[in-house]
Parts: structure tokens; C-alpha cells; sequence
């Protein structure tokens, strides 16, 4: 049956339908003139950007309906090279268009495959030229060249060893130790627990010894957020308690999904939220993650006050402040 | 006038803080205590009683206000209820953000208080503050005129503090972000300098308080003259597109950007006539 | 126009051919270009956007150079004095401080700044817009497999080298991503921590790591994409394009117009005109603000941080993810991290890479073609297609939950939940329905060249019955509708013995859905329907 069925038979290309600038010596005309325009504009837009370049104050600032108050001396310059490159494509793309042959033309293809002779012959060589390196006869040159190769490309990797140093406990320490000030951040002065109203937060950073500067490294490990809450407010064992002090509990701010800073805190929900990933922790209950892809509680530094009334941290960290990483233990949460 | 003003404003604010401070739990449980009295005492109006500040026509005309638009949430004697917070020691700076940006009286309780038309003029914003201040003492509110930001305010310093402390919830540029369940923090552009400082003294709604200790009055004030110079950034590289970071550029570079180099590609591939 | 082909008669023409005859004199290079001035490139506007993915890089080149001449890649501590007022005295990063220098104190290298950062987000949509279109016409079949993984390897670098540029100003949004990326290189089972260690040389965010990031942005990759895209092109150029089909195109030709002069001019107008578009973007539309970011370090941070969209997928995924890790002999590792940043990635980009070779291996086809598919003539393809689109798109909107929640008044929560769940489940309702509308729109080729098209004008027969009139269409047209493969003309079925044994069976079943198809009208229909008609 199927020798049949006839099929629609391809009609071959269309015929060529000539522009009117093929045959009207005025459209032809006008179609310079266009593309020549195109061009000339492209010129002012050159003399524009650097006219302001040179003359436009960087300081002027106007205001345009949708940009606003917008800096001049950039959108000129900017305006000006787009005028300056956009006519220029225009202007050639239209010269193509209306004045360059338009005939379609045809190109035959060829097939990439070569002749069954070439190939055969290709074939036999490439198999004679693997044969006369009798790399398949021994086995011993094939098997240490395997090795050598395999080996070879660790010179590189090892050479990498020294971009940095081995990370040993570094990621399981803070510079939080039993004594060390809450430190405001950034006015870097020690806070009371006074100073915090129920609703209050802070940012604390831990004192650091005389003459030593506050790096982003320590920051990186060391931000932690102070919140007030009304005592009655907190769900929590009595030695996490313990580690509160009137009411004021403090968190690492490193979350520990991927340790962006987590300060969203909303004083009537309580609930801690970070920017980042949404991860949402409940300050009631010892951040404990409530929503979002965080897997483990913002570690609460314990704290109390010195003989000065100083807030203070009571003792380290008891676990691994920030995200994960293989030899985290979690022995303590 | 305003320096002197102001420092004896914030000389008389901190003085009073110093006294609250001596005894935060002994506040607390005094609060707690007058909460429950009062909570009490509503039940029996006769036994109403009024603290002696609180006789001025100022204080009763806040009252007759209170009492008509507020206390059906927040209890007859601002003691607070099932669906509204106490008002005891919240302060005349509570009151005056609240109702000066319109957000209380709230319209719709199911969403967070909003910004919209006050509904109270300057002049009962400024009696029903008189009358919440009479209830026990609290961050008084201030005026734009008192906070003198212009010559006070450092802006990179604010800019530093907006970013530790702000810029959390409130994005980079103060244009406001999202918090959990719908609740937002609001954009802070337009808002004027009174209300951020009385929003710090005070925590409205989900924001925490910022107290006088952990960011001084001063440093207040140069968070202002940050969001003031935020407020009036000019676009020193054209539209802003909301600054809000990637994603509006991103949607521009999908729409507007691809659309015109699709637009001149079809153009291009079109036959002349 | 008759006489186009007499030699050059012109100074113009005569110079033109002087410096290619001084080239033969040394190259011998007169056959080569001979041939190749007449070479074919079919008109399409699908076919620009590869052109754009070209001259966006070329554009970045050119941006880039210019700003690494005040760029300084270093993390050194300085403070700022320069003409950015708000951020006077503040104590930040040299990188930092110079990309401010940059925006405010040199002329015309904000513009600079923008123009690179538009460039790299117009490459990186137009790789993409050019990756559907491949895909959706089948232009990665035989003999084209080669540039597709390349492209997806452009694809990929483009990714990696777009976030680097992102890191390098370490302002507070790029340093909170940097911070993103370390924590994922820490989530690395065993190695872990001890990558991060040494790509940042030592404790984040450290004093390294912005210096060796620009290495790679500057040179490394870069070279990369030089060498990748020469190869690409040299493919495209050396197996000629492919072209839709249509009166006259068959899979043994080429039609379209001569490189010289036709597709030169519009081509290198192209160029301009990419130039222009990034220009007009890069001086209206502010990009990548920096200086409103202020300088990063650790325990700051702004509500929406977000990375540019080719990231954004990624930062949905990551959103979404479920809070899981296992606590294991005192190890811990991170699936919420994991999973969501390396697992899934790595099985979509593998899935993309082979999948020219799935698709030859269901189909059993391994001829050349040269002839673009119409999407709705491979529903299968094009469902699948659109069902990628669709998960990306829900990665992608997730990406900007936050953003989107307070635009629209919605909830981060609410949003997060819609798309936990469609993420699994829209994606297979795009397939489904993307496949029967293509079949639809197959079923609608076939009325029309069988019955005509509408004309809306309506007629009255004698027996008092209104139909609409219908036009037949042109030959050219039912031609062009028609011409695609049936699957009874599939060259070789799948041999008996390629379809034992559950891969054979998988095989057979996915052969069977990949041919679904409404059978193309043919001459017998149309003229059994005439002859029943009249």
C-alpha cells in the first residue's frame, strides 16, 4: 500500500521577487540615503560621547522621566556610543538588505562520510601504525606508560598543596572564651545587660586582647546577636537557660546552613530569619530551625556578667559555629 | 535652639533611662504589677484610678480618644487584650509612630499594621501620646525639628550602623524585604526622620528595639543622615530598577535586552520589499 | 544587478582585490578564499543568537580589558577618601575601593562597569536562548554532537566565570555569594574543608582569594572560551549551517546568501548592533550598584541578597532544599547543600551533555541532518524541553522568593511550599501538555493542507447550509508542512535484537513515544478528498 500513497513534492525554491530598489532607481536612491544617514548619525554619536566626555561636569545630575535623577556625564557618553555603534549596524544591515544582491542562493552539501575505499584504506593504516608501535604485543610498555600517565598529572595537583594552609581545628574554635566582653559592633565597647530593653537586639563581637586588630576572619567567626526577650518568653531546657542571662540570650549570626549572617529577628514572633536561604530559627526555643533548609540550631553562646556588670561569655562555644564540613562533630548538636 | 534643645532632650531621655535602668526586673515586675491592677481595676470602672500626671487637659482629651478609636483592642486602660499588646510604658515616641504613620488604628487585623492616611490629626496624635506617656514613662517622641541630623549625623558612619543593624531586613538601600509569613519590614525611603528614630526607640510591630546603649542617640542620628543621602541617591547609573539587587536586572536583561537584539534578528532575516 | 559578477571596475574593488591577491602572493591563499566567499548562510532570526552569544564576549573582552586598568585585585585594607561621599573614611577592601574609584572617579568607567555586567547576563541569556533553539529544532543530531558539548561546556564556564565576576568587587552582596560558595566547598565530603582552605589560603574570607579569582576571570578562563569558541565556530563554518526546511531546502543543500558581501554586512552590522544594545543598557539602566552594597565582611548582610539569574536557579534549589545532614561517626555531611548545589546540578548539566546521544540511541537514527525539526514535529523532544524550562523556571522564581513576596504580597513561606511541590509536579504537567499540543498543532498542519485555509468569508449553499470558504494553501506552504520524516520512513528500525532484556524493553518504549506523531497529509488524501468534493 505504501507504494501508493504519493506525497507533496517540494515545489523548489520560490521565484525571485525583485525589491523596488532593484527596479526603481529612486527607491534605490532613497535606500542610500537611508543607509548614509544611518551612518552620518553614527559620526555625531561619536562626536557626542566625546564632546561629553570632555565637557560634561561629572557631578551634574537630571532628571529624566523613568531614569530619574540621573547622572549626565554617564548617559551621555553611554547615549552617545550607542548612537555611535547602533546606526552602524543599522546602516549596514540595511545596506545589505536593499542594495546588496538578494538572490538566494544554493550550495550543495557534502555528505561528511568519505568513500568506503578511504575509509577502508584509513583503517588498515591506522590499525598497521598501531601494530608498528607494538604497544599491543607489550603489554609491559603499555602497562607502565598507563601508569606514568596516570601519575603524572598529581605533580601538578600537589605542587596546589601550599595555596593554603591545613585547616586542623580552626573551623571547631571561635575567639569566644569563658570572661571574653560582648562587644558592641561596631562602636566596639562592652554593653550591660542594662542597655538591652525586652524586644532589644545587638550585635556583639567578642573583646579581643590588647594591640590585637579585628579581622573579617574573626568576624566571620565571632558575630554573634544578642536578643531580649521577657524571661517567661523562652521554651527551654534548664541549662540552656542557664545560659541566658534576665532574659538576654545570644546566638552565633553565622548561620549554619551556608554562614550568612542571620539578624532578621521579628520581636513579636520571636523567630529568627536568614536573608539568604530563608532558613527560620525560633529564639524561644534555642533556634531551633523551624522552616527552610537549615538542619541544625544557631549555637547559643552561655553568658553572664562580670564583676564589673559587664555581659560576658560564661564558656566557648560548645559546638562548631557555621555551616558544615566534614570533620564537624556533632557530639554536642 | 535645636542643639541645646536637643542635647537637654537627650540628657532628660537618658536620665530617665538611668533611673529605669537601676532596676530593669523591679520595671518589669512594676509593670507586670500595674498591668494586673489595672487589668483588674477595668473590670470595676468605678474603681478607675488616674495617675496624678495624668489631669492636664491634654492628657483627658488623649483619654476621651483612646477610649473612642483604641480601646476596644487595646483595653479600656490601655492594659491590652487578646488581640492587642499593652500600651503601659510604651511612651509618647510608640504613639506617635504609630498614629502619625497611620499604621494604628489598624484597618485590617489579619496583616501586619500598615502605612496609610493617619486617621488622627497632629494635634490628637499628639493628646493620645500625652495621655499613653501619663500611664507610666516611656521614649518620649520627638519632633524633626529636635533632631538635628544635618549637623550631628555622620552618613558613612550610618551607612556602617544601617548595615549592621538595618539593612538585614530593610535591604542594602532601605527599600524593605520580607520576613516570614507575610510579614515585611517596609521601605524606609520617604519615611520621615522622627518616625526611624521613634521605630528604633521603640520596635514597632516585628522590629526589635534599638535602646539609646547599644546605638547611642547620636549614632541614631547619623542612620538618618545615611537614609536621608539614601533617600535623595541619585542614579549615577540610570534607572534604579528598584534597587534591589539581580533579580530586576536579570528580568531586564530577559526582557528589554533579548527582546531588541530578537527584534533587530528578525528584522535582519526579513526580505526587503 | 545583472551585472554584479563583472570584475571590479572600482578604486574600491580594486583595492580589496589587491590585498587579497598580496595574501595569495603569500599564502596561496586565493583557492581557499575563492571558495569561501561564496560560502551559504541561511537567514533565520533564530540563527543571530549564537551571533550574539559571540559578540557579547567580544564585548566583554573589550569592557574588560578596560576596567582591569584601574581594578585592584587586592584584599588589603585601605580606606576610602574618594569621591563617593556616603562611604568616606570607611575601611575597606582595595578591590573595593578601586571599583568605587572606578564608578565615581574615572569618566566614562561606570559606564564601563555596566556595560561588562550587561554584557556578561546578555551572553549568558543568549547562550541559553541559543541552547533551546538547538535543542528545540534538533540541530544537535548528527554531525552536529561535537558543538553541542561544547556548548554546553561554554555553558557551563559561562556560569562559573559570570560568578567570578560577581565576586571580584567584594562588595556585601558578592562577598555574602563568596561566603555561599565556601560553604559549599566545605560541604564536600572529606576534602572539604581542606578545599576551602586552600582556595581561600586559609580561614574565610582571608587576603587570597579575590587576587587568584581574578586570574582565573582575567586569563584562564577567558583563554578557555577563546579556544571553545574557535572550535565552534570552525565546526560551524567547516559543516555549514543548518537551515529550516521549505521550498527548495533539502538536507543536501544550502540556501541563503554568499558570505561576501551579503551576510558580512549583516553580520558585522550584528556586531554594531549588539555593541549599541549593551551601550544603551549600560547608560540607562543601572547594574550591579556596588557602591550601595557597601564593602563586605562577615557579619553584615541586606534582606533579598540574591546572585545574577544564571546563578538564580541554583539559589532556589538551595532554598528549597530540605533540612537534611547526617551526624556519622563524628562527621557530618550536608544533603541540605549537597543535594541541592552539586548533586542535582551535576545530574541536569550530565543529563543535557549526553543527551543527543539518548535521543540516537531511542531513535535508532544516525544519519546526518541538516534539516531543522519543527519543534511540534518531535512532541517528545519538545515536551521535554519545555518541561527543563519549566523546573528551571521554578528553581529560578524561588531563587527570588523574597523579592517576589513583597512585590506581589505574597509569603516567602507560602512561595517556598509552592514551589518544594511543583518543582515535581508542574514540570511533568508542562510535558504531558506540551506534547499534546504539539500533536495538536501537527493534527492542524494536516487540515490545513488537506482543507484549506480559513477565510472567514461565509457562503450559502442552495440547500440553505452556511459554510465557510476555504482557501488551498500554497504548494510551497503544503510542502513545508508536509515535508517532515514519518516514522515508517525511518531507515532502520530498532533491530529485534537491540530490544531484549529491560534495556532493550526501555528502549523499545521510549522508541515507540519519541515516534508518536499524526501522519503528515499527503497528494492521495488531498486528491481523494477533491474527488469526493466535486
Amino acid at each position: 500500500m505504501s507504494t501508493q500513497i504519493e506525497r507533496f513534492e517540494d515545489p523548489g525554491l520560490p521565484e525571485h521577487l525583485h525589491r523596488k530598489a532593484d527596479t526603481d532607481p529612486k527607491a534605490a536612491k532613497r535606500a542610500e540615503q537611508q543607509v548614509a544617514i544611518l551612518f552620518l548619525l553614527s559620526a555625531v554619536g561619536t562626536v557626542g560621547t566625546i564632546a561629553s566626555y570632555i565637557w560634561v561636569h561629572p557631578q551634574v545630575y537630571l532628571y529624566i522621566p523613568i531614569l530619574g535623577s540621573t547622572n549626565v556625564q554617564q548617559a551621555c557618553i553611554g547615549l552617545g556610543l550607542t548612537l555611535a555603534t547602533l546606526t552602524i549596524g543599522l546602516g549596514a544591515i540595511q545596506w545589505a538588505k536593499k542594495l546588496m544582491p538578494d538572490v538566494e542562493q544554493v550550495q550543495e552539501r557534502h555528505e561528511f562520510r568519505s568513500s568506503d575505499k578511504d575509509r577502508d584504506d584509513l583503517t588498515k593504516t591506522v590499525e598497521n601504525r598501531v601494530e608498528e608501535t607494538g604497544i599491543a604485543r607489550r603489554p609491559l610498555i603499555k602497562r607502565t606508560l598507563g601508569l606514568a600517565l596516570g601519575l603524572v598529572g598529581l605533580s601538578p595537583l600537589v605542587l596546589l598543596r601550599d595555596l593554603g594552609p591545613m585547616p586542623g581545628k580552626y573551623l571547631d574554635t571561635t575567639d569566644w572564651t569563658a570572661g571574653t566582653r560582648l562587644m558592641l559592633d561596631p562602636a566596639n565597647t562592652p554593653i550591660r545587660p542594662e542597655d538591652l530593653e525586652v524586644g532589644a537586639v545587638a550585635q556583639v563581637l567578642p573583646e579581643l586582647p590588647a594591640g590585637t586588630e579585628r579581622t573579617l576572619e574573626n568576624i566571620g567567626k565571632d558575630a554573634v546577636l544578642l536578643i531580649r526577650l521577657r524571661p517567661e518568653d523562652f521554651n527551654l531546657d534548664p541549662e540552656r537557660l542557664s545560659w541566658t542571662y534576665n532574659g538576654i540570650i545570644a546566638f552565633s549570626k553565622i548561620c549554619t546552613h551556608m554562614g550568612c549572617a542571620v539578624a532578621l529577628y521579628e520581636q513579636q514572633t520571636h523567630h529568627l530569619l536568614c536573608p539568604c536561604h530563608q532558613s527560620t530559627f525560633d529564639v524561644t526555643r534555642a533556634a531551633k530551625v523551624i522552616f527552610g533548609p537549615a538542619a541544625r540550631p544557631l549555637p547559643q553562646l552561655a553568658i553572664t556578667v562580670d564583676a564589673n556588670g559587664y555581659l560576658v561569655a560564661k564558656q566557648p562555644f560548645t559546638v562548631p559555629i557555621g555551616p558544615s564540613f566534614w570533620e564537624r562533630n556533632s557530639k554536642n548538636g | 535652639m535645636t542643639i541645646m534643645n536637643m542635647k537637654k532632650r537627650m540628657k532628660k531621655i537618658s536620665a530617665l533611662r538611668r533611673k529605669r535602668i537601676a532596676g530593669p526586673i523591679l520595671v518589669v515586675a512594676a509593670l507586670f504589677t500595674i498591668g494586673t491592677a489595672f487589668g483588674v481595676a477595668s473590670a470595676l470602672p468605678s474603681a478607675q484610678q488616674t495617675p496624678a500626671s495624668a489631669t492636664s487637659p491634654l492628657v483627658s482629651q488623649g483619654k476621651a480618644i483612646f477610649l473612642r478609636g483604641c480601646s476596644s483592642c487595646h483595653g479600656l486602660n490601655a492594659e491590652g487584650g487578646s488581640i492587642a499588646p499593652a500600651l503601659i510604658g510604651v511612651g509618647g515616641a510608640a504613639v506617635d509612630f504609630q498614629v502619625g504613620t497611620g499604621r494604628m488604628p489598624m484597618a485590617d487585623m489579619s496583616m501586619q499594621a500598615m502605612q496609610k492616611k493617619p486617621l488622627y490629626d497632629p494635634a490628637q496624635t499628639a493628646a493620645l501620646a500625652a495621655y499613653i506617656s501619663s500611664l507610666a514613662p516611656g521614649p518620649a517622641s520627638v519632633t524633626n525639628e529636635n533632631l538635628n541630623w544635618e549637623r550631628d549625623g555622620n552618613i558613612a558612619q550610618g551607612g556602617q550602623l544601617f548595615r549592621t543593624n538595618c539593612a538585614m531586613c530593610h535591604n542594602f538601600a532601605g527599600q524593605g524585604g520580607a520576613l516570614t509569613n507575610g510579614k515585611y519590614a517596609p521601605s524606609l525611603m520617604g519615611v520621615e526622620p522622627k518616625y526611624v528614630y521613634e521605630a528604633m526607640v521603640t520596635g514597632p510591630q516585628s522590629m526589635p528595639k534599638f535602646t539609646d546603649a547599644t546605638i547611642t542617640p547620636q549614632e541614631k542620628l547619623s542612620i538618618i543622615s545615611w537614609l536621608q543621602s539614601a533617600n535623595h541617591e541619585q542614579n549615577q547609573g540610570g534607572a534604579s530598577l528598584g534597587r534591589v539587587g539581580p533579580f530586576t536586572e536579570g528580568l531586564v536583561a530577559w526582557t528589554l535586552a533579548i527582546g531588541l537584539l530578537i527584534g533587530v534578528s528578525t528584522w535582519l532575516a526579513l526580505k526587503a520589499k | 544587478m545583472a551585472d554584479k559578477k563583472t570584475s571590479p571596475t572600482t578604486r574600491t574593488g580594486k583595492l580589496a582585490a589587491g590585498a587579497a591577491n598580496y595574501a595569495d602572493d603569500r599564502l596561496g591563499s586565493a583557492g581557499y578564499l575563492k571558495k569561501n566567499l561564496n560560502k551559504i548562510f541561511p537567514d533565520h532570526w533564530s540563527f543571530m543568537l549564537g551571533e550574539v552569544c559571540l559578540y557579547s564576549f567580544v564585548i566583554l573582552l573589550l569592557s574588560g580589558t578596560f576596567l582591569t586598568f584601574w581594578f585592584d585585585p587586592s584584599q588589603r585594607d585601605v580606606v576610602y577618601q574618594g569621591a563617593y561621599t556616603p562611604l568616606s573614611g570607611v575601611s575597606m577592601s582595595a578591590a573595593y575601593a578601586s571599583t568605587l574609584h572606578l564608578s565615581f572617579d574615572v569618566r566614562g568607567g561606570l559606564l564601563m562597569r555596566q556595560i561588562h555586567h550587561w554584557a556578561a547576563l546578555i551572553f549568558m541569556v543568549a547562550i541559553v536562548v541559543h541552547l533551546f533553539r538547538v535543542f528545540f529544532t534538533g540541530a544537535f543530531r548528527k554531525p552536529r554532537e561535537t558543538n553541542w558539548l561544547i556548548g554546553i561546556g561554554l555553558l557551563t564556564f559561562g556560569i562559573i566565570e559570570g560568578f567570578l565576576g560577581y565576586s571580584l568587587p567584594d562588595d556585601l552582596l558578592s562577598g555574602t555569594g563568596i561566603r555561599i560558595a565556601e560553604a559549599i566547598l566545605q560541604a564536600i565530603p572529606v576534602v572539604g574543608s581542606y578545599l576551602a582552605f586552600f582556595a581561600f589560603g586559609g580561614p574565610f574570607p582571608g587576603t587570597s582569594f579575590i587576587p587568584r579569582v581574578y586570574m582565573v576571570h582575567i586569563l584562564l578562563l577567558p583563554a578557555l572560551f577563546l579556544a571553545l569558541i574557535t572550535v565552534h565556530l570552525m565546526m560551524v563554518w567547516y559543516q555549514k549551517h543548518t537551515q529550516f526546511p521549505g521550498p527548495g531546502r533539502k538536507e543536501s543543500n544550502v540556501v541563503g546568501y554568499p558570505l561576501m558581501p551579503v551576510y558580512m554586512a549583516k553580520a558585522g552590522g550584528f556586531f554594531f548592533i549588539v555593541f549599541g544594545v549593551t551601550a544603551f543598557l549600560g547608560a540607562v539602566a543601572s547594574i550591579n550598584p556596588i557602591w550601595l552594597y557597601g564593602p563586605y565582611t562577615p557579619g553584615q548582610i541586606s534582606a533579598g541578597s540574591q546572585p545574577d539569574w544564571y546563578m538564580g536557579w541554583l539559589d532556589g534549589l538551595v532554598r528549597m532544599a530540605p533540612p537534611l545532614e547526617t551526624h556519622w561517626l563524628g562527621h557530618t555531611i550536608s544533603w541540605n547543600i549537597l543535594l541541592p548545589s552539586l548533586v542535582l546540578p551535576g545530574l541536569i548539566f550530565v543529563g543535557m551533555t549526553f543527551y543527543p546521544f539518548i535521543e540516537a540511541w531511542i531513535s535508532g537514527d544516525h544519519r546526518e541532518h541538516h534539516l531543522l525539526d519543527r519543534p511540534r514535529n518531535v512532541p517528545n523532544r519538545t515536551a521535554l524541553g519545555a518541561m527543563s524550562i519549566a523546573f528551571m523556571v521554578i528553581a529560578l522564581a524561588n531563587g527570588g522568593n523574597d523579592i517576589i513576596a513583597t512585590h506581589f504580597h505574597l509569603t516567602i513561606n507560602g512561595i517556598m511550599w509552592f514551589t518544594r511541590i511543583g518543582l515535581f509536579t508542574v514540570p511533568p504537567i508542562v510535558f504531558i501538555i506540551t506534547k499534546r499540543v504539539c500533536l495538536s498543532l501537527q493534527r492542524a498542519d494536516r487540515d490545513l493542507v488537506l482543507h484549506g485555509r480559513e477565510t472567514g468569508r461565509l457562503v450559502m449553499l442552495p440547500s440553505g447550509e452556511m459554510i465557510e470558504v476555504h482557501e488551498p494553501i500554497s504548494d510551497a506552504r503544503k510542502w513545508t508542512l508536509t515535508q517532515h520524516q514519518q516514522p515508517e520512513a525511518l531507515p532502520a528500525p530498532l533491530p529485534e535484537e537491540a530490544l531484549v532484556g529491560w534495556k532493550g524493553k526501555l528502549r523499545k518504549r521510549m522508541n515507540e513515544a519519541h515516534n508518536v506523531q499524526v501522519p503528515a497529509a499527503t497528494l492521495s488524501e488531498l486528491k481523494e478528498l477533491g474527488d469526493s468534493h466535486h
